[in-house]
């Protein structure tokens, strides 16, 4: 007889831990709106990834008879379903690839801005208060900019690239992660097994790494969640006002663009891609929706009564 | 608050500096204007001469020291395409959209206090239902793109309204209507979360057992209490209105600053832009400042 099967005849009631993935996915399906949203989150990122590897010919591939082609006509080819825009190129095609650039230039303006920020509020918070100030200060300074009136100038001014683009955005949102970061920072290293780590001789990085930052994380997520979204649609405003990614690059903010002059004859040149953005920021709302709930353990109880209701 | 209001005034004066800084020697990159206004052919002199006139010739530094200094006598300088003082173009442009911000706020701060209670009261009804629904499709939707669409349906296929300028009413229905979405779809749902909390405490147990009804205790009671986080949201939203309105005013031709700044860049009319970012931002500033003294005149607890 083993030691392990020992314990278990020992101690019997004590369950089995559970998979934290499965049980996350068993909250996820118990709010069907967030189980949507992540379904089509996952389909966005796929196409991010993989879209432009498989499509970028067919995407591309111009065809003058079928220009403004309307849309829904099912005897074409799948990527035609949506419509051709006025070169002839499918639409869905060109969503789909256009997914990546949009995708890219979010998710690294929002990595940039969660490192750096988060990084930032945790000195402002545990350090010394000289350096907290300079931190906060900088980033009131940020905050009190004309955020977007300020990248449109820099943008304009630098030549914009996908690169600029994710530095612009990702330095306006820095104060967002900054301030939430050094409030809780401040709340919890008041606490007790912060006190206890420190007692034990744990060094300031262990401390912050290690103890505050797990304790901090998941505020931050869903706040990178929502901001998402919002970093999406000022990329998109930036391509529709021509200042943003520049052709042949595509984001779905400039095939909205690109469709402008087209509305009155051939509307869903800009329909799609809209459609497209705002079903991604809605899937990203409601999500950050969840998680706040599924993060929150003293709320967390909503998702799981479901399941046990159900099963 | 004196004291505190002064360390506001000071630290918005530096960063004010940084904004200054930061745009004249960024814009002053993007090159010349001078080939922009004058014809093809004009000769070296008459270009020479239109970089005189314009203090174009001196070395940047020499041109920013010049600027700063016309600046603490208020001077903006002059705008190079209209040849009227800076300050002049950008003030007309910030009229037009103080008035769109303003009224698209006040309709939004109403409307989104008043279903965001109702949704909170009536939680997980029919109504919060409805409520949360739209408000987060509201806080989804791209703008430019739902102003691209209305345009097609209600001025192009309905001919309800016009699609672009200002002469009348009518024509400031879309834009207002568009510009109140987002801020709406925001607002309703940090009311609808803040007034949760608000009705769930004691004090609004207590007038419940008292026998208040339902509308005094939403409105007079819990709100008061509720607004608190509410405001914050209202004035980055308002902030946002003021700097975010550039994609719509475009769209619909509006004659606003947002419009002015863009079309000052395309023309390196470098004076008006500063003039611009620099009213924008001091707007914005003074708005900060002003939701800090409304804080504390709501909660009297918070102290400057």
């Amino acid at each position: 007889m083993t030691v392990s099967e020992q314990t278990h005849i020992g101690i019997p009631e004590i369950p089995d831990a559970p998979n934290p993935i499965l049980r996350t996915l068993r909250m996820l399906w118990a709010d069907k709106f967030a189980f949507v949203s992540a379904m089509f989150l996952v389909l966005v990122l796929l196409s991010a990834v993989l879209g432009p590897l498989l499509l970028e010919d067919i995407a591309t591939k111009q065809n003058l008879r079928g220009r403004n082609m309307p849309p829904f006509d099912f005897s074409k080819d799948w990527q035609f379903w949506l419509g051709g825009d006025a070169l002839g190129r499918p639409l869905l095609a060109r969503i789909i690839v256009a997914a990546q650039n949009t995708v890219f230039v979010a998710a690294g303006a929002v990595f940039f801005s969660l490192t750096i920020g988060t990084s930032l509020g945790l000195v402002a918070g545990y350090t010394s208060k000289t350096m907290s100030q300079v931190i906060m200060r900088v980033a009131d300074i940020i905050m009190s900019f004309p955020s977007l009136l300020l990248a449109v100038i820099v943008l304009f001014m630098l030549e914009s690239s996908v690169f600029n683009l994710v530095v612009v955005l990702a330095i306006t949102r820095i104060p967002v992660y900054l301030r939430t970061a050094r409030a809780e920072t401040l709340e919890v290293r008041e606490r007790m097994f912060v006190q206890a780590a420190k007692v034990m001789g744990a060094s300031t990085p262990r401390i912050v790494f290690r103890h505050i930052l797990p304790v901090v994380f998941p505020t931050l997520v869903t706040i990178a969640t929502l901001d998402f979204a919002f970093v999406m649609l000022a990329e998109s405003s930036l391509s529709f006002l021509g200042i943003g990614i520049q052709p042949p690059e595509i984001t779905w903010g400039l095939m909205v663009a690109q469709g402008r002059p087209y509305l009155t004859t051939a509307w869903w040149l800009s329909f799609w891609p809209g459609l497209a953005i705002i079903l991604t920021t809605l899937s990203l709302n409601l999500l950050s929706h969840w998680m706040r709930t599924a993060l929150d353990p003293a709320q967390r109880w909503r998702l799981e009564n479901v399941r046990k209701k159900n099963g | 608050m004196l004291s505190f209001l002064g360390k506001r005034a000071v630290a918005s004066g530096i960063s004010l500096v940084g904004l200054i800084l930061l745009v004249f020697f960024l814009s002053r990159l993007t090159g010349d204007p001078t080939g922009l206004y004058l014809p093809l052919d004009a000769s070296e002199e008459s270009r020479n001469q239109f970089r005189e006139i314009h203090g174009l010739n001196d070395p940047l530094i020499v041109q920013f020291f010049h600027y700063m200094g016309d600046l603490i006598r208020l001077d903006f300088g002059e705008s190079i395409r209209r040849a009227e003082p800076a300050i002049d173009v950008v003030l007309r442009g910030f009229s037009w959209t103080l008035q769109l911000a303003a009224i698209t706020m006040t309709l939004v701060v109403a409307m989104a206090i008043v279903v965001g209670s109702l949704a909170a009261y009536y939680i997980g009804g029919i109504f919060d239902r409805i409520a949360t629904f739209f408000s987060l499709i509201g806080a989804s939707a791209p703008d430019f793109w739902v102003a691209i669409v209305a345009i097609v349906v209600f001025s192009v296929t309905l001919g309800w309204v016009p699609t672009s300028g200002t002469g009348t009413v009518w024509h400031w229905i879309l834009p207002i209507s568009v510009l109140f979405i987002r801020p709406f779809g925001l607002i309703v749902q940090v009311v609808r979360g803040s007034m949760i909390t608000a009705l769930g405490s004691a004090y609004v147990k207590t007038a419940r057992a008292k026998g208040v009804k339902m509308r005094p205790i939403v409105f007079v009671h819990a709100l008061r209490n509720a607004l608190l986080p509410v405001i914050t949201v209202i004035g980055d939203q308002a902030a946002a209105l003021l700097n975010g309105a550039v994609v719509i005013e475009t769209i619909f031709g509006f004659p606003g600053v947002g419009k002015l700044m863009i079309d000052s860049i395309l023309q390196r009319d470098f004076t008006v832009v500063l003039a611009a970012i620099m009213v924008t931002a001091m707007a914005i500033f003074l708005m900060n400042i002003l939701i800090d003294v409304l804080y504390s005149i709501l909660d009297p607890r918070i102290r400057y």
